[in-house]
């Protein structure tokens, strides 16, 4: 109990306030330990109350305390053992083509240097990719991308290592790359086949309808920066063993393709990762090849090898979100109701599948938003080019699915001359229009709409339309734009095995409890919130449950940590963990005191077994001395989803998380300069299981969405160089970036399925709550002239913005 | 007498480091050396905070904390400061008000960029403006990024935390502090290594001349915001660091009724009020200027030296008619600044000459001086293109216009047709304003980047002709900015 030695308490007074909408907002103020709240259910089950110690309280970070005072260990922190060596990585010159030759014998002679490692050392196979077999670790033969790596160096230290790999020489037999989805569609290539689903005949639907646009629409991809970079450290053990410390979120991946490369049994590869310093899903698949790297090194030198890639290396060697152009048609009637769409999702993968599966589907799944389609298809082309392979993001394709017929919508509305928000509420899901293009059933349809409604209340969104049109009407220069955009966004891995869960939980003579999981800890806050529900299910204070690092060696198989599900499905298989080992002691105690199994409570850091009490630690001892097993393994999977993709159709989601934004934004059409005033955000979490972990997901989902719209932008040059590669050329959000006016609030809701807690996901939905963004910077450019569609694309740079407006001036920018 | 160790203050006591490399940065000397692992690796370039930490130096008779970015400090840089690290705020057992704070309203979650912000913090702590508003926060912490929280609960933490009078174990230490750092202030020159290998901090103009006019391949530092990434990034060889910042005299800055001249080492942090106070929208180019780590690194004559076509310094000087003071062995020249920029990265500068100070003049009451810098993020971003215009006015006439930019060309450099264009124009007939704007695509190529492209700032480069137009007749900027409002950087002042 003494790893916090500067802390006086370790959860220092914890607070709830209620927001102006019965929800929970961002100001937190004092409570008592016990949190009793009361909820209508929506299935009209009436007034429940929960005595509730931990779950639903505001606490801190588990590692707060210690990220102020610098003392919370990433990887790079481990103090390195004797004698480990660095690795660095040498990479491609050229974007596409055929390596002819690679020298790396004057590398070899560099003083420092232990090892230099090619696809030729490579005991396994040569290949880290997730799935589909097409990331080589290191490239032997055809080049890929600008940056792929060839080599590495193995040095005594980072700075040789670096230096070192600029040495080699090679000879590479380059064609001109494609770098543009128009490239890749030139050429015609894929690197996975095209898919498409729909329902009814959208093109007679269209045509039949009163109104009819179409477009060309473009969404920016986003690079993760992650503050801390990708990193590894393996150690190798006896007999073949090795340990990865991986900054990844997915360890068991890690473990496997460590094993696959280096041709060893899974069982001798444990995988370790106690944080990482951000992961948004750049560390999902691409954490691999770095830890894979290492452990190779390793093995060919059997010293411990670190590898940590320069921040240069980073952007450049690993993939980031899919940009993606949207071509797009659209029937509608004279009030914006669609009648018919149909779009084309044509993905930027990169070179090589990837994800790319999941994410393009999860484009797909999100291109009807929150809107009810009577006729669709939705159609999608996952297309190569010669640039790292994109990967996972926050919203994991969903984002860019969205934000496409959110602009539709802007375009509808622009085309009806109607009130954006009004042209969203005609087409939301309602009852008896509630079946998506995927054929599952929105069941829960007056979530969203009364939560819009409310929103569009506590915004003033009526109010502050006038105001801002008439500012517009009299300030040439200046104009000043405001939108409020749904979210609704489906929860589950949409390959139905991967979501599942384990968790390890051991309870010690002393009643300290050890708490495992397959879930990753990124900064979202998913280790306290399974260690509340782990102390709540055994009455215990939150300071007895040990948070441990996660490792493949206590919980095995596990998916990664991703598709917001952490809690969901970490949280469940913990409970069901500690609920089974607290069966036991309550049978133990039962059968121990004579009194019946109901009146045993488990609580307060005591047990209460009938009339008398014993203290926890007490009971725990007494079934260790009776042969009680205090451990258990907790398994949890998923109900009722289903998904036949073949098909097009079933209940991918288990359910939706929805949301919804209200934002408004000036912007100088003299230069595109721009400025985000003020945001409103209502959110549903269902019923929180730490409201201050949610609303920190939810403001910095917000404000990374907002980057991914506005000044995030990724620049490849016609070579395939990525011109955009640290800090200094890639621009994401800064403190002032961000409004004195942000008012976010939780929606008071419960989740209609059985979650834990009745909590829903949080952690990829806030980051579209940015579309409003979007919507406000095209609302103001509208502004400039009425008449016409705002030719804006994502991101709204200020150039793109200026270009905007200068073609409604009638003066294009050329 | 010539020291060959480097001397700093750090946890209540002097240290004295020898024998280190001089490429060697603060942040490796933290996290390899000392083993102090708090300070964090985020980008090795100085813009995303991370590796924060404070450095203690006297200035008016007290310690003053800066945020430095270690990632592109050399360790030798450190002397005669006393150096804090996120790991030095909570020794005595209890945390600091700043972390208490940060703990309290959450303003964690990943946790890596946490320890820089605490150390920004921390300055803002000690240095902060009394009353602190929002904006100064978000000014602070301009040069530390974080990808988690949406900074709403950082900044939240900030007011909670630096809004009242410093009260912590260095604000209890200070005189002891004041003390050591003056012990330490010996005015030797400092030599660490050998001839072909060495971090020297000359004491002296005398000495930096000498020593320079003997290696003339040594690399000057002053700063290091920039000679940093040449040896994190492009990883150059160099063996040679000559460190200004210990000249006695170069940091001078001389302020006369109508010029203001700046010693090469004055930090941009240092010059920001005297550069305010000619005009308000030098005061926001400066604001805008890096991040708080970076002005109190980076120097004038480092912005100048290092010919960087998109230094927001040099177009502005140049629009206000600068000088330049260069000097090599006992030799000193002046020229004007716009003479000593040739070509992209190349300048009038011998082998062995170093620039000594510039001469600002300042605004006469006729003139009437616009600056604008374009960038894609407001704060903490490199420009697209810089804008800067002094006009002389007769009445409600252009009698003369000086204008430069910088992003726009290889070099900073003036828009001389659209000078021409602008002289008898007047200010109340915007219909006559079109020759300007028109030939300012006679004076610029600009080219396409990854900041912009050429047609961007081609447009915006008209577009702001106009605008300094309109804002020189009207005298408001209400209607025409969204940041840098004249009207509130004025009631500031």
């Amino acid at each position: 109990m003494n790893e916090r030695p500067n802390m006086r308490t370790p959860f220092p007074s914890p607070h709830v306030r209620e927001g102006k909408e019965g929800g929970v907002s961002a100001g937190l103020s004092n409570r008592d330990a016990h949190t009793l709240t009361s909820t209508s259910s929506p299935q009209g089950g009436g007034e429940q109350v929960e005595l509730l110690r931990h779950v639903r309280r505001p606490l801190p970070h588990d590692s707060g305390i210690k990220h102020v005072q610098g003392v919370a260990q990433y990887i790079d922190d481990i103090r390195e053992p004797e004698g480990t060596l660095h690795v660095a990585i040498g990479q491609s010159p050229k974007a596409r083509g055929r390596l002819i030759s690679l020298d790396v014998s004057a590398l070899r002679s560099v003083p420092g240097v232990v090892a230099v490692l090619t696809a030729a050392d490579i005991p396994g196979k040569n290949d880290v990719s997730p799935a589909f077999g097409d990331d080589p670790l290191f490239a032997d033969e055809d080049i890929s991308f600008l940056g792929q790596a060839l080599f590495a160096v193995v040095a005594t230290n980072r700075d040789v290592a670096r230096r070192a790999v600029k040495k080699a020489v090679m000879e590479i037999d380059a064609e001109a790359p494609s770098i543009t989805v128009e490239d890749a569609l030139e050429r015609g290539e894929t690197v996975l086949p095209d898919y498409a689903y729909g329902r009814g005949d959208p093109a007679a639907a269209i045509a039949r309808a009163p109104k009819k646009l179409e477009g060309q629409f473009r969404v920016g991809g986003q690079e993760h920066f992650y503050l801390e970079g990708q990193i590894a450290l393996a150690i190798p053990g006896e007999d073949g063993d090795i340990h990865v410390y991986s900054s990844t979120q997915h360890p068991t991946e890690v473990q496997h393709v460590v094993a696959r490369v280096l041709d060893v049994p899974d069982a001798y590869v444990t995988c370790e990762t106690r944080r990482m310093g951000g992961g948004f899903g750049g560390k999902e698949s691409q954490a691999t090849q770095w830890a894979v790297t290492a452990a190779l090194a390793a093995r060919v030198t059997g010293r411990p090898c670190k590898l940590r890639l320069d921040r240069d290396d980073d952007f450049i060697l690993t993939g980031k979100r899919h940009d993606f152009r949207c071509d797009w048609t659209v029937g509608f009637d004279e009030e914006g109701r669609i009648q018919g769409y149909a779009v084309d999702l044509l993905a930027r993968c990169g070179y090589s599948a990837d994800l790319s599966s999941g994410v393009v589907d999860r484009a797909m799944f999100h291109a009807d938003n929150a809107y009810w389609m009577p006729a669709v298809r939705i159609a999608s082309k996952r297309l190569k080019t010669n640039t790292v392979s994109n990967t996972a993001f926050r919203g994991f394709g969903g984002p860019q699915g969205m934000l496409a017929i959110e602009h539709v919508m802007d375009r509808i509305a622009w085309a009806t001359d109607r009130d954006p928000l009004d042209v969203r509420y005609a087409n939301f899901y309602r009852p008896g229009e509630n079946l998506t293009p995927y054929g599952m059933e929105v069941e829960e349809t007056d979530t969203l709409l009364n939560l819009v409604r409310t929103l569009e209340q506590t915004a003033n969104y009526r109010v502050r339309r006038e105001e801002i049109a008439a500012f517009n009407a009299s300030s040439p220069i200046m104009k000043r734009g405001l939108a409020l955009t749904p979210v609704k966004f489906g929860i589950s891995f949409t390959l139905t095995h991967m979501n599942q869960a384990g968790a390890l939980v051991h309870v010690y003579q002393d009643g300290s409890v050890h708490l495992n999981h397959g879930g990753t800890e990124m900064g979202q806050g998913l280790y306290i919130k399974v260690a509340q529900v782990v102390a709540e299910e055994f009455g215990i204070a939150m300071e007895r449950v040990r948070i441990t690092a996660t490792t493949t060696a206590k919980v095995p198989n596990t998916s990664p940590t991703a598709a917001s599900s952490g809690s969901d499905l970490n949280g469940m298989a913990a409970r069901i963990a500690a609920g089974a080992i607290k069966k036991r002691m309550t049978a133990y105690a039962s059968e121990a005191y004579g009194v019946p199994e109901e009146q045993i409570d488990f609580r307060d850091d005591r047990v209460f077994v009938g009339n008398q009490s014993l203290s926890f630690d007490e009971l725990a001892k007494k079934c260790i001395a009776a042969r009680v097993q205090l451990s258990e393994a907790g398994h949890y999977k998923t109900p009722k989803i289903t998904w036949n993709r073949e098909k097009g159709t079933g209940r991918p989601f288990f359910y939706f998380a929805y949301g919804a934004a209200c934002s408004e934004v000036i912007v100088d059409t003299l230069t595109g300069e721009n400025r985000l005033l003020r945001a409103d955000i209502l959110h549903d979490v269902g019923r929180s299981l730490n409201p201050a972990i949610d609303i920190g997901q939810i403001e910095g989902g917000f404000v990374q969405g907002m980057g991914w719209l506005t000044t995030e932008e990724l620049v490849f040059s016609r070579e395939g160089h990525l011109l955009t590669h640290a800090p200094s050329t890639y621009k994401i959000p800064v403190a002032s970036d961000v409004p004195a006016d942000f008012n976010v609030a939780l929606y008071p809701n419960e989740n209609r399925e059985e979650t834990i807690y009745r909590s829903k996901a949080v952690g990829e939905p806030p980051i579209m709550l940015a579309n409003s963004v979007f919507c406000a910077l095209a609302d103001a450019i509208h502004a400039l002239d009425p008449s016409q569609p705002v030719p804006l694309n994502a991101p709204a740079t200020p150039e793109a913005i200026l270009r905007a407006c200068e073609a409604l001036r009638g003066r294009p920018m050329g | 007498m010539v020291r060959d160790t480097i001397r700093f203050w750090r946890n209540g006591q002097a240290v004295e480091v020898s024998g280190f490399h001089p490429r060697t940065t603060l942040l490796d000397y933290l996290r390899l050396q000392e083993r102090r692992v708090g300070t964090k690796e985020g980008c090795a370039e100085g813009d995303c905070g991370a590796c924060t930490v404070a450095l203690g130096r006297i200035r008016g008779g007290r310690v003053h904390y800066e945020p430095i970015n270690a990632c592109i400090l050399l360790l030798g840089q450190v002397d005669g400061a006393e150096l804090v690290t996120v790991e030095d705020l909570a020794a005595s057992g209890e945390l600091h008000p700043v972390q208490s704070a940060m703990v309290a309203h959450h303003g964690s979650q990943c946790g890596f960029c946490t320890p820089g912000i605490v150390m920004s913090l921390f300055t803002l702590y000690h240095e902060g403006e009394r009353p602190l508003s929002r904006d100064n926060v978000n000014d602070a912490l301009a040069g530390n990024l974080c990808r988690c929280t949406g900074y709403r609960p950082i900044v939240d933490a900030a007011l909670e935390a630096c809004s009242g009078q410093a009260d912590d174990s260095f604000s209890a230490n200070g005189e002891r502090t004041t003390q050591g750092l003056m012990r330490l202030a010996d005015g030797r020159d400092v030599f660490v290594g050998n001839e072909s290998r060495f971090f020297a901090a000359p004491a002296s103009e005398a000495s930096l001349a000498a020593l320079y006019a003997q290696h003339p391949d040594a690399t000057l530092v002053a700063g290091c915001t920039d000679v940093g990434l040449w040896i994190t990034k492009a990883m150059m060889e160099i063996e040679k660091i000559i460190w200004l910042g210990r000249v006695a005299g170069l940091d001078a800055i001389e302020e006369s009724s109508d010029a203001l001249g700046i010693g090469a080492t004055v930090t941009h942090a240092e010059i920001h009020p005297s550069l305010a106070r000619i005009d308000p929208d030098l005061g926001e180019i400066m604001r805008r200027f890096g991040s708080v780590q970076v002005r109190a690194s980076g120097t004038v004559g480092g912005s100048i030296a290092n010919g960087s076509p998109i230094g927001d310094l040099a177009p502005v000087f140049i629009a206000l008619g600068a000088e330049l003071e260069l000097r090599h062995g006992d030799a000193v020249r002046n020229l004007p600044l716009e003479n000593f920029f040739i070509a992209y990265r190349r300048q009038d500068r011998m082998p062995g000459e170093f620039v000594r100070r510039v001469s600002v003049p300042k605004l006469k009451g006729d003139e009437a001086f616009r600056a604008y810098k374009i960038s894609k993020r407001f704060d903490e971003d490199i420009s697209s293109a810089l804008g800067a215009f002094k006009f002389t006015l007769d009445g409600r006439r252009i009698a003369a216009a000086r204008i430069a930019f910088g992003g726009m060309a290889g070099t900073p450099k003036r828009a001389l047709e659209t000078e021409r264009a602008l002289v008898g124009v007047s200010l109340d007939e915007p219909a006559s304003w079109g020759e300007a704007m028109a030939a300012i695509a006679r004076d610029y190529q600009p080219l396409d980047d990854h900041r912009a492209s050429s047609a961007y700032r081609s447009t915006v480069a008209r577009n702001l002709v106009f605008k300094a137009l309109s804002e020189t007749a009207s005298g408001e900027t209400r209607a025409t900015r969204i940041a840098g409002r004249r009207e509130a950087l004025q009631a500031a002042e």
